[in-house]
């Protein structure tokens, strides 16, 4: 038996039959890291210390006879941009190169209370800015299946440990696409859930109106366990919402029969590899088959999301990056003779150049004379993009569409090109931008062998209803499984 | 609206970083088409749609407040472990003036 393979269900399954102990698996999950993480560069940092403590603290508790809490022994890397107290979380930055945050985040003190076993902080794009992993300080992430290509971005880091073996879940976060399309490029299932499903609190901000944290894994059910840990009203977020959290591994009947499936006719058009829509269609076809009704539908003003988003996104992370400046927490360049040469030194230093780009267009579109021109236009148009939503959940109970454009794409291909890059989000933007949650599953493999992965969409949260389409399909069309280098 | 040096550095200094030449030649020509392509949201008629700053629809605002109770906060020690200068229970920075 593999057991650094396993999915939730069958770890505890192992556990239950004294098979196998979460120390012995988290063993074996470190010692995969150490062997492959040279190459992949998923982790920023490895915590095995306080990873096999926690093991050792999950075997008492077996051995005592305790019930298994729903993460007991499942071994998870946290993306680097979510604070664990006492552990170095840089968000793949300079300038917090050596910021040990004194608290912990909300998302994360929940998988800690679920029995779950943080084995690292996993590599990402700088401030989750990227779609790439490529924009991190500590260097780019691989993608498993094909180590001259990217795992996406920004969670590249946590998409590519899930796919590799390195943990079992993974934590991301999303502000535009950043869980769902890592998930599609390296062949896991990863969930966007509903704006204020999930507490932000130690979160860093990115795009406050935008960002949610979220569960990888490798199949629906993994995720469906975790998201109901992390799912939940927090005191210390004024955005979670006071919305009940559903059972949502009880949600997961497979069945899809009368399912309503919307398929928005601009997500098919220009600019779609032929290998990917191939690939979506023959996923629409499988629901045909297992009862569902396949809908055309529109949203018409999806064209405009791009732009709208790179308005909303950097005005917004200009702003909550204002707060590094060399003064209470991470880096400090040495000698600047005033406080102002300090401030702009350590934050050229600091940043890198895709974050200094964004804070340039944010404080620009915000600057005197240019606020109703974007930053006021974006938010309406925002409006038009949410009733796109709104309408096409009249006549749907989900939406379908590819997740990216392209399968993964070769290292340093889109650098040079930042409108290349911001182009990879283009089916994953809106969901943000309207709220509404969002889940990438596998749905084929390129000639080239890379994964292609489809996009369900669904109302402010359904997110049962969007696991559980997933599931169906998934239950009919098993993914391959990555073949071990 | 077209994006020049000049406007490199004025936004530059609003945004408190010191750009090196080459990054400001760069960023000249990419922010202006950036710009450029964010000006295609003026193919849309706005003038009736309201703007939406945040997702949590239909929510009452006040509804994530809690109550107005004192609980224990970070403290001055933990707050200060991050500092770069810490000095006398405080955060110490280069001359202001």
């Amino acid at each position: 038996m593999d057991i650094t393979g396993l999915t939730v269900d069958a770890l505890h399954a192992a556990y239950a039959a004294r098979e196998t102990t979460a120390t012995e698996v988290c063993t074996a999950v470190l010692d995969r890291i150490e062997a492959e993480n040279p190459q992949l560069n998923a982790f920023i940092t490895v915590t095995r210390e306080s990873a096999l403590a926690q093991a050792a603290r999950v075997d008492e508790a077996l051995a005592a006879g305790e019930s298994l809490k729903p993460l007991a022994g499942v071994p998870v890397a946290l993306k680097d941009n979510q604070c664990l107290k006492g552990v170095l979380t840089t968000c793949a930055s300079k300038i917090l190169g050596n910021f040990v945050p004194p608290y912990t985040a909300t998302a994360v003190a929940k998988l800690a209370e679920a029995g779950a076993i943080f084995v690292g902080k996993a590599n990402m794009d700088e401030f989750a800015m990227g779609s790439s992993t490529e924009n991190s300080s500590f260097g780019p992430a691989r993608n498993p299946w094909n180590q001259d290509c990217v795992p996406g971005g920004s969670s590249g880091g946590s998409a590519a440990a899930v796919a590799a073996d390195l943990c079992v879940l993974a934590t991301g976060s999303d502000t535009g696409g950043s869980i769902r399309q890592p998930a599609s490029l390296c062949g896991v299932v990863g969930l966007k859930p509903t704006y204020g499903r999930v507490s932000r609190y130690g979160l860093v901000a990115f795009g406050s109106s935008l960002d949610q944290i979220g569960p990888f894994g490798k199949t629906t059910r993994d995720v469906a366990r975790m998201l109901g840990v992390l799912a939940g009203h927090d005191v210390h977020d004024a955005t979670s919402a006071q919305v009940p959290v559903p059972d949502y591994l009880a949600a997961l009947d497979g069945n899809v029969k009368g399912l309503r499936i919307g398929v928005p006719k601009e997500a098919m058009g220009e600019g779609l590899d032929p290998q990917v829509k191939a690939a979506v269609e023959q996923a629409l076809r499988n629901y045909a088959e297992l009862g569902a009704e396949i809908v055309e539908t529109t949203l018409p003003n999806s064209g405009y999301a791009i732009p709208d988003y790179y308005i909303i996104a950097t005005a917004e992370a200009s702003a909550n990056l204002a707060r590094f400046d060399g003064v209470r927490f991470g880096f400090r360049v040495e000698g600047a003779k005033t406080l102002h040469e300090m401030y702009q030194k350590t934050r050229d230093l600091g940043f890198g150049t895709e974050v200094k780009r964004r804070i340039m267009l944010g404080t620009y579109t915000l600057s005197s004379g240019y606020y109703d021109a974007y930053y006021l236009k974006a938010q309406k148009v925002r409006t038009l993009l949410r009733r796109d939503f709104e309408r096409a959940f009249e006549s749907c109970d989900v939406l379908l569409t590819p997740t990216a454009p392209t399968p993964a794409f070769k290292l340093g291909e889109k650098t040079d090109d930042p409108l290349q890059m911001y182009l990879s989000d283009i089916y994953t933007v809106t969901l943000n931008m309207a709220g509404v949650p969002g889940l990438s599953v596998p749905c084929g493999l390129s000639t080239e062998g890379l994964p292609i992965g489809m996009q369900l969409i669904a109302p402010h949260f359904a997110e049962s209803r969007l696991l559980n389409t997933a599931f169906a399909y998934e239950q009919a069309h098993p993914f391959p499984k990555r073949k071990l280098s | 609206m077209e994006i020049t040096k000049k406007t490199v550095e004025k936004i530059a200094a609003l945004a408190s970083l010191e750009l090196t030449e080459e990054e400001k030649e760069r960023f000249t020509g990419q922010m202006d088409a950036i710009v450029h392509y964010f000006d295609k949201l003026n193919e849309l008629n706005t003038d009736e749609v309201e703007p939406m700053s945040h997702s949590n629809l239909g929510d009452d605002p006040t509804a994530s407040q809690r109550e107005d109770v004192l609980i224990p906060s970070l403290g001055t020690e933990a707050a200060l472990s991050n500092a770069p200068q810490p000095g006398a229970g405080h955060f110490k920075v280069p001359r202001v003036l």
